[in-house]
């Protein structure tokens, strides 16, 4: 399983290689170890999941991932590289690509505008154009949006396109997130509990746009859930973490089967 | 059914994405178009261009500026008026210096000044938000006030300390100064606020303006995404400078004549706040919606109680003026923080669906 030459699925997909590696990283905030020595790998067209219970240290992985938080120690290796430090917004020039736990959208800016932003990272008509409304920034505008509206189709949100963000319940808005994301194309996607919150209907709705975009686009994904069946029935492989540890790693079987996974979910004292 | 939409369909992206999607939008437009470009300038009088039209437009386009920071970007600045100075004074050297330049070029390049020295004012913004950035927006309001005041080069070290605007002309035409005519000034006022407005829409509803709208509305997700930004506050502090300073020149060199240090004092910074307010924050139309309040509503305070006989002190039609504006400035922030601009709105959604509300 840890060849980087990829795998065989369950299910019979042909999984890649290695896209991205951390070695041994550990996060500290002040006295809090938030993730220690922790090495995990995701491979190109996987979802991988990541799970555990509260303060785990789930979404402080995906902070490093996605640059926000630079690891105390350990290595991030992307694309056969070693990542060197950087900002958050160069990360996701990289094709990295997220949504929140706790919805991150702009509430001032319509549905369309909020997706279009999702298309930045592939924008780069200068200012002059851009004031002119003409040449490369007047192509550039149309072609993102056809971009855009493809993926609006495809998340099923067209008829809300033009409403403010702001006035939209939750299970849509976490939707609209998913889709600004997506515009953005990314290499891997990172989604931070993308089903809290959600009734049994949203939740269907919300994996089967999770395992559609994996398997149409081959985008690689990678996701934090509390709902272990969600967790069982869509990833390939799965790191369970519990008080910044990992405590077990690989498919959702061998996983569901841990004895230390199972402690950590029935909170048998450490 | 004045704005009844039946039958206009969208057919295409680039349809949807022109700037009036509704066709009566456009003949809105075309309207007020005629109206400032053939109507009034034929039929106003010179107290009409002194008192009205000449300072709705550079009023307008001063807020429009502090738009772009302020309601676009989210950065707070309470020192419009300084940047404002920044522009007249950079006009009055460049003019005093090269008498040669045309008057009209000097005025649009006064921006690129106040753009520099906004964005050097800009920099705190990268570590510094809300109400603390406008703390250090106001020490460069005191700052540059005193300069102009210090610096006696910028004034051409006149013994009065304030500047005095020559006669300009191009080709023959007075353009500036004494022997300029309201209606030359009028007519380049309206020009450079009309090419200013277009480019504003344009950075506003593109790339560039979603960058800012992102970095306004949550910050941390707009870097996640991918928006540096450092780049998003500086290009606003650039841009909102620039409009600002080009519409300090056009106020000293298009309408008062001369202008002394205090001109450019905190009193002008918060009344071009006020009409970005009222007007609305984050629209580009409410802007002249809001200066045709504050510009005006002086000036109807004075003239209704004369036409109707009524004895008014003027020290009290100014105290009636401050309790209007402040307030009105209080309902907007309560009731619409989003101004005139989002009436109107309201306004034309109902329009659109009347009378048949289903
Ligand atoms: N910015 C921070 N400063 C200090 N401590 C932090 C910070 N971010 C996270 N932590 C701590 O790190 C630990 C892990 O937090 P994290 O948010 O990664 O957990 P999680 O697994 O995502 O939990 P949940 O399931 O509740 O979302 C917690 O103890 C938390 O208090
Ligand atoms: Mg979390």
């Amino acid at each position: 399983m840890k060849d980087t030459e990829g795998y065989v699925t369950a299910d019979g997909r042909q999984i890649g290689g290695q896209l991205m590696e951390l070695k041994n990283i550990t996060l500290k905030f002040g006295g809090v170890t938030a993730i220690s020595d922790i090495s995990f790998d995701i491979h190109e067209g996987e979802i991988r999941a990541i799970i555990g219970p509260n303060g785990a240290g789930k979404s402080s992985m995906l902070n490093i991932i996605s640059g926000f938080y630079t690891p105390t120690e350990g290595e991030l290796w992307y694309k056969g590289a070693k990542r060197p430090p950087m900002k958050p917004f160069e990360v996701a020039r990289m094709g990295v690509a997220r949504t929140f736990q706790n919805i991150a959208l702009f509430e001032g800016m319509t549905v369309l505008d909020n997706v279009m932003t999702g298309r930045l990272t592939h924008m780069n008509a200068g200012i002059g154009a851009q004031a002119l409304w003409w040449g490369k920034a007047r192509d550039e505008e149309m072609e993102n949006r056809e971009k855009v509206e493809r993926v609006i189709d495809f998340l099923e949100i067209q008829n809300i396109r033009k409403t403010p963000v702001g006035r939209l319940p939750y299970g849509l808005k976490k939707r609209v997130e998913l889709a600004r994301a997506l515009a953005a194309e990314p290499s891997i996607l990172l989604l931070d509990e993308p089903m809290a919150g959600m009734n049994v209907e949203e939740k269907e709705d919300m994996s089967r746009f999770i395992l559609d975009v994996n398997d149409e686009f081959g985008t690689t994904i990678c996701l934090i859930e509390h709902d272990m069946g969600v967790v069982m029935d869509l990833s390939d492989r799965v790191v369970v973490m519990d008080y910044g540890k990992k405590i077990g790693d690989g498919p959702p079987d061998e996983v569901r089967n841990n004895q230390d996974v199972i402690d950590a979910y029935l909170g048998v004292p450490h | 059914m004045l704005y009844r939409t039946a039958g206009q369909f969208k057919t295409s992206y680039q349809a949807d994405q022109a700037l009036f999607p509704v066709r009566q939008d456009a003949v809105l437009l075309a309207v007020i178009l005629a109206f400032a470009y053939v109507i009034f300038p034929l039929t106003a009088s010179e107290f009409t261009f002194q008192t009205l039209l000449i300072p709705i437009l550079i009023y307008s386009l001063a807020a429009l500026g502090l738009n772009i920071l302020t309601g676009f970007a989210g950065q707070l600045s309470l020192g419009t008026a300084a940047f404002m100075g920044v522009g007249a004074y950079a006009c009055y050297k460049m003019i005093t210096l090269m008498p040669w330049m045309n008057p009209i070029l000097a005025i649009l390049f006064s921006g690129v000044f106040s753009a520099g020295v906004g964005v050097a004012f800009g920099i705190p913004s990268l570590r510094i938000k809300g109400f603390y950035l406008a703390i250090a927006t106001l020490a460069a309001q005191f700052f540059l006030v005193w300069l102009f005041e210090k610096w006696a080069w910028l004034y051409n070290y006149n013994a009065s300390g304030a500047i005095q605007v020559p006669n300009l002309d191009i080709f023959g035409i007075y353009v500036a100064g004494p022997l300029a005519s309201s209606i030359t000034q009028y007519y380049v006022v309206l020009g450079i606020v009309t090419l200013l407005t277009v480019i504003c829409i344009n950075l506003t509803r593109g790339n560039l303006g979603r960058t800012w709208k992102a970095t306004r509305d949550m910050d941390i997700a707009a870097e996640l995404i991918g928006i540096n930004l450092m780049k998003s506050k500086l290009t606003a502090f650039a841009v909102s400078s620039y409009i600002v300073g080009v519409a300090g020149a056009l106020f000293v060199f298009m309408w008062r004549g001369a202008a002394e240090p205090n001109l450019f004092d905190i009193p002008l910074s918060f009344q071009i706040l006020f009409i970005a307010i009222i007007g609305g924050l984050g629209s580009v139309m409410g802007n002249y919606l809001g200066a045709i309040l504050i510009v005006g509503l002086p000036v109807l305070l004075n003239l209704v109680p004369e036409t109707l006989g009524i004895p008014i002190k003027s020290a009290t039609v100014e105290h009636l003026n401050i309790m209007i504006v402040g307030s009105l400035i209080v309902f907007f922030l309560i009731v619409e923080p989003h101004g005139l601009a989002q009436l109107w709105r309201l306004i034309r959604e109902k329009l659109i669906i009347w009378p048949f509300p289903h």
